[in-house]
């Protein structure tokens, strides 16, 4: 029975050549040859289906058509100037479910352009040269405070700083970057992406950061409005919804921690993982973690989620990628009821699902899974207690800050972007779209035009 | 399977594919590898007057390369054989002995001299050889010394240089042509009228493939410097095959034999080829590209198609001939307009675009605000540009119409009417011409 198990939660399962191996870089950069083979793919499309289905933008056409030109840093101009973090968005972009999915070759062949590794292939080179593509204008004199160095927050305030606005930058967290540094899975930005990102981004100059610096305890929304022009909040998702089971249980963690963690680590040995584990949840969060404590060294590990395959959050790829890993998906389920022994978790139980008129219901059948970790991946929230007294000011739809489409909010002088947002997608490329669209439309606020 | 056998001014061979006068048939070892590998006959590479030329040390070859550097066109600054006449004249009396039921002409390029080229052909006729051809094509280096091209270029030169060497040998005498001249009908009626058996073409192009952008030297480049090749492979197929068509159409050289040569590389090309009057066709390029090997492909792929229409090699020689025609007698009532194929079309609007900014604007882009492209007829000059831009086979096509006018222009769309006949020709026959 489960409940005798003895749990088993340890640091240290692999050797360090392991850890360095299913840690490494997920794709490499392209060499020249693959990259000049596949961009010899792209069609050059009229008003090309790719671009539409960017949501930033980028002239995935014209970019495509420099590298195989030989301009691969000229590539990386295009891509940037329409994402200033289009070196990351290269390496964790669904672009299964987006560029790459309206392809034509997709249509043609059931191969597209592989867009992203190629994006990434410009991006690398311009990046690597240690040159920055763009220029601001002559200084304007007006201040903006970006609160939240996350891609929202950094997208806003590169274009708020070529725009020849001064920007500060604060972040709750010792590092900016926000889930570029702390939430992606490790295999897809090795090698501290995050921060030489952050880097490039910067060195675009007037823009200072503040980190450790958290809206609500360090300063107030009431004062960035008197000290600054103009106010974007990028501030993320910073709780957690729970199970509602016993969420207290040791054993029972919160899968964007432990990724923060994992993130964080200097060595991977030193982090424990469960023996078996059992991740609840269908976004790409879980399939990261899932993935992620299998290349840890945890022996069994099972995604459980409650709708099938097509509500998951997470593409058919991610899906696979977890799968040649060798983590088992299991649907339409929910867990029921935690297992311990002597305090500690041991076993999850789970009832099976159907979907009635719409609606999730429990069949009544029931099945046990043996776990030492379960870790809740199932979303997060916004944390409106951050804005403090402002709240009143600024409106909510659906427990997230409302905007209209310039990503204005309702209290004058504050715009937000990103995950905080509703109708968010928590996708890092829609963030930089949210945060490019208010530094646009915060620079027409400022300079009257 | 069907007969590819063919004949080209009395040499039988297994088939109509030959190797052309270059790199492939320089010596003994690459030729006995060509017949090996299945090719019907070769051209050995030029033979010259000891002492050999000498050749660049350097790169000898520019290419133009299409996507995924599929090499669509060569350039090549090489001379003729750099080898001892006497050692090349030893390998073909060997290759011809050994392999007797190959055809074996021998490229000849000596100073434009009486005597010389009676000397060189006494020296050929030893070896058994089929016969030769005369290389007045080749247009870098050799030119430069009065040869090659530079006899090429000048009809008196070829006929005198035909007179003399048919007048100095039993062998068969074909005449290799240059295409760097305004009209190939002039040289070929002169080596008819010099009394060659038969032409050979094309040879060469003049070209410079590219500029090195660092040095700004032209490819290939030899110390900083670079001369003009002449230029082969598939890009040049369509110059060759208009080459082809006029001699075979031209009233004086009508019927004299052709062998093609310019780009051939699948057994399409080389049908198009015979179709156009050529009896047979020489291989360089795709040689260069791929090995002996493609021969297979070649005669694997004629003999279906004959099998399948019930011909032979012969049969259709010459069959398009008759289609090649002036400009003024195309029918201008014949009205055609493009049809995409919804089923077919993976959206990505090159038709459109090319339409819009290229042609007539007559395809559309969007249908309720979704991306959707469609033909408008009342635009539509019938060019067919989105065919040739769209990148799915078939996708989009002509149709003719056959009943009503043409709703661009309002004119009939059926009917026959040329342009010597047509109401805006200030000079238009007053009787019908047809």
């Amino acid at each position: 029975m489960a409940v005798d198990r003895v749990p088993d939660i340890a640091a240290g399962r692999l050797s360090s050549e392991d850890y360095a191996a299913n840690f490494g870089d997920l794709h490499p950069r392209l060499q020249d040859h693959p990259a000049l083979v596949e961009a010899d793919r792209c069609y050059f499309c009229f008003d090309a289906p790719c671009v539409a289905a960017c949501p930033t933008g980028i002239d995935i056409p014209l970019f495509i058509r420099e590298i195989l030109t030989g301009n691969a840093k000229g590539a990386a101009a295009t891509i940037l100037s329409a994402n200033i973090l289009g070196g990351m968005c290269a390496r964790v972009c669904p672009t299964e479910t987006l560029c790459e999915a309206a392809c034509v070759r997709e249509a043609a062949e059931g191969k597209p352009v592989r867009i992203g590794e190629l994006q990434r292939y410009a991006t690398d080179a311009l990046m690597s040269a240690g040159t920055h593509p763009f220029a601001r204008r002559a200084p304007t004199g007006r201040r903006v405070a970006v609160v939240g160095g996350g891609p929202a927050g950094l997208a806003c305030a590169h274009r708020l700083a070529m725009h020849g606005h001064d920007v500060v930058i604060f972040d709750a967290r010792p590092k900016i970057g926000g889930l570029n540094e702390y939430g992606i899975a490790a295999y897809k930005t090795v090698d501290d992406f995050a921060q030489a990102e952050v880097d490039f981004v910067l060195a675009i100059g007037g823009i200072s950061v503040e980190p450790g610096k958290a809206l609500g305890r360090d300063f107030t929304l009431a004062e960035l409005r008197q000290d600054f022009d103009a106010v974007f909040l990028a501030l993320g998702l910073a709780a957690v919804n729970a199970l509602g089971i016993g969420d207290d249980m040791p054993g029972v963690t919160d899968a964007v921690g432990y990724i923060a963690e994992l993130r964080q680590a200097k060595d991977l040995s030193t982090l424990p993982v469960g023996r078996r584990v059992v991740v609840v949840g269908g976004g790409m969060t879980a399939i990261d973690i899932a993935s992620q404590s299998k290349r840890l060294g945890a022996e069994d590990v099972t995604i459980v989620y409650r709708r099938g395959a097509d509500r998951m959050g997470a593409s058919e790829y991610e899906r696979e990628l977890a799968q040649t890993d060798g983590v088992k998906i299991k649907l339409n389920a929910k867990p029921k009821r935690l297992i311990a022994s002597a305090g500690k978790l041991t076993a999850v139980e789970f009832e099976y699902t159907r979907e009635e008129a719409g609606k999730l219901a429990g069949t009544g059948e029931t099945f046990t899974l043996d776990a030492d970790m379960v870790f809740k991946a199932i979303g997060q929230a916004f944390l409106a207690d951050s804005l403090d007294g402002a709240v009143a000011g600024i409106e909510l739809s659906g427990g997230r800050i409302k905007v209209d489409e310039e990503r204005r909010t309702t209290m004058a002088g504050v715009w937000a972007g990103g995950d905080c947002i509703a109708g968010g997608k928590d996708l890092t490329v829609v963030a930089v779209e949210d945060g490019k669209v208010a530094a646009e439309s915060i620079n027409r606020a400022l300079m009257g035009a | 399977m069907a007969d590819l056998s063919s004949e080209f001014i009395g040499i039988r061979t297994p088939n109509p594919f030959w190797l052309a006068s270059a790199p492939p048939t320089d010596k003994e070892y690459n030729v006995v590898r060509a017949f090996k590998a299945g090719w019907g006959g070769v051209v050995w590479k030029t033979l010259g007057e000891d002492p050999p030329v000498v050749n660049v040390a350097g790169p000898r070859y520019g290419a133009v390369h299409a996507g995924d550097r599929r090499l669509i066109g060569l350039n090549n600054i090489e001379l003729i054989t750099d080898r001892e006449l006497q050692v090349n004249l030893e390998e073909i009396k060997r290759v011809k002995r050994d392999w007797p039921d190959r055809g074996l002409l021998v490229s000849l390029m000596v100073p434009c001299e009486e005597k010389n080229w009676t000397a060189i052909l006494k020296a050929v006729e030893e070896t058994e050889a089929d016969g030769v051809e005369l290389n007045f094509g080749c247009p870098h280096g050799m030119s430069e010394r009065g040869m090659g091209s530079a006899v090429g270029q000048v009809p008196e030169y070829i006929e005198m240089v035909v007179r003399w060497c048919k007048a100095a040998t039993r062998m068969p005498v074909v005449v290799k042509l240059t295409p760097n001249i305004t009209d190939i009908r002039y040289p070929a009626r002169a080596a008819k009228k010099g009394g060659a058996d038969a032409v050979s073409l094309i040879n060469t192009i003049n070209s410079i493939t590219n500029v090195d952008l660092d040095t700004f030297s032209p490819v290939p480049t030899i110390d900083g410097k670079g001369s003009h090749g002449g230029y082969c492979g598939p890009a040049v197929k369509p110059i060759a095959l208009s080459m082809v068509s006029e001699i075979a159409r031209d009233e004086e050289t009508a019927g004299i034999p052709i062998s093609g040569i310019g780009g051939v590389t699948t057994w399409r090309d080389a049908a198009e080829f015979l179709a156009l009057g050529a009896s047979n066709v020489q291989v360089c390029t795709a040689v260069m590209t791929y090995g002996f090997k493609i021969v297979a492909e070649m005669v694997s792929g004629l003999a279906r198609y004959l099998d399948e229409r019930q011909m032979k090699v012969t049969d259709f020689v010459g069959r398009a001939v008759p289609n090649v025609v002036d400009w003024q007698f195309l029918n201008l009532n014949y009205v055609t307009k493009a049809r995409i194929n919804q089923d077919l079309c993976i959206q990505c609007g090159r038709c459109h675009i090319v339409c819009e900014d290229a042609s007539h604007q007559a395809i559309t882009a969007t249908k309720n605000g979704q991306r959707y492209f469609v033909v408008v007829d009342a635009e539509c000059v019938g060019c067919n540009l989105c065919v040739n831009v769209c990148p799915v086979e078939n996708c989009i096509t002509m149709e003719r119409l056959t009943s009503g006018v043409d709703p661009h222009t309002g004119a009939p769309a059926t009917g026959y009417l040329n342009w010597t006949r047509h109401p805006n020709n200030p000079v238009r026959a007053s009787e019908p011409a047809e």
